[in-house]
């Protein structure tokens, strides 16, 4: 029974998909968090209390909204190549109308 | 896993370094020797290359530990073209991430391959192949292939901070006490690149399954590929 299965489906994405949502609204309210990524939580902090600090990098882009804006257009440019590449992998291949060759 | 500027010592970042080069030497003749033999290699290739370098510079928060931090996405590599390709993939995704991005320093940048790309993409693609060879399905070998690439990669990376700059304090408590404060960050995050590696890996098999058994990753009488 199709009408069935759907209902099934539906319910078992709930069962999935609210607890997970319940879960980050939970989580996420909890103030306050810093979100600092890791690589400064823990290795810079690890290395700091071992008199290693880290160094501004070579090519510096964290000024202003410069690094924003390279996050950007490399999430831009690598979803473009991603996509780009996806659909040269699984795209469809258009075959050439039967019917006209029949005319 | 990004290793800032200037926190290795020389010596042990130039260590790092020549231990990766002949990875990435051995990925490049890899590379070339796939593309001459199948031409669907270099889509493929572009693909997980886009792919890696955005998994693995995009920061997720990690409620529980309330910081963010990114999964890799060599297990994914390592697994449909070959651990070495797969080095040579991340070094091109680190090299743009440090020159660009801040993310990760030019100097440690043989850490970070051997990190994210030797010891990545290595466990990724022995614990896809022999779980394979113990009869586990495609998107469970997959999941676990995700799920200790992303365990090992940081605790490599643990390793090399720990040697780094231990200086004359015993190495084992250093190391533990760094893997110990990944614990909460990558314990949720490699679950979620497990999930990532056998999504992506189970979606190829179903719209490419000639890719996989090309690759050898699928038999080659096979019709239900999951």
């Amino acid at each position: 029974m199709p009408d069935r299965k759907r209902r099934l489906k539906i319910l078992i994405l709930h069962m999935i998909l609210l607890p997970t949502l319940i879960y980050t609204v939970f989580f996420f309210s909890l103030a306050p968090k810093p979100w600092t990524g890791v690589d400064e939580a823990v290795v810079e902090k690890v290395a700091r209390e071992h008199g290693r600090e880290a160094r501004p990098p070579l090519v510096a882009t964290d000024k202003g909204d410069l690094l924003l804006f390279i996050f950007l257009l490399a999430g831009a440019v690598g979803g473009f190549a991603g996509g780009y590449y996806w659909r040269m992998l699984v795209g469809e291949k258009k075959t050439p109308p039967q019917d006209k060759k029949a005319e | 896993m990004h290793i800032s500027e200037g926190i290795l010592p020389l010596g042990w970042a130039t260590l790092w370094f020549a231990l990766a080069l002949p990875f990435v030497a051995i990925g490049c003749r890899e590379l070339k020797k796939l593309s001459q033999v199948d031409l669907a290699m270099k889509p493929l290739v572009g693909l997980l290359a886009a792919v890696v370098f955005i998994i693995s510079c995009m920061p997720i928060p990690v409620p529980t530990a309330g910081t963010c931090s990114h999964p890799c996405g060599t297990a994914i590599s390592a697994v449909l073209v070959g651990p070495f390709v797969s080095v040579l993939i991340s070094t091109v995704a680190l090299l743009i991430q440090a020159l660009v991005m801040a993310h990760g320093g030019l100097t440690t940048l043989g850490a970070d391959i051997v990190s994210m790309g030797i010891v990545g993409s290595f466990t990724g693609y022995a614990v896809f192949k022999v779980l394979r060879r113990f009869g586990t399905s495609l998107g469970v070998a997959a999941f676990c292939a995700g799920v200790l690439t992303d365990w090992a990669t940081y605790m490599t990376t643990s390793l090399e901070l720990a040697s780094g700059i231990r200086g004359s304090e015993p190495f084992l408590p250093l190391f533990t006490k760094i893997m110990i404060a990944f614990i909460p960050t990558q314990l949720p995050l490699g679950l979620l690149e497990g999930a990532m590696t056998a999504g992506m890996v189970t979606l190829l098999a179903r719209k490419r399954p000639d890719l996989l058994v090309r690759m050898r990753l699928l038999p080659n009488t096979s019709c239900s590929p999951l």
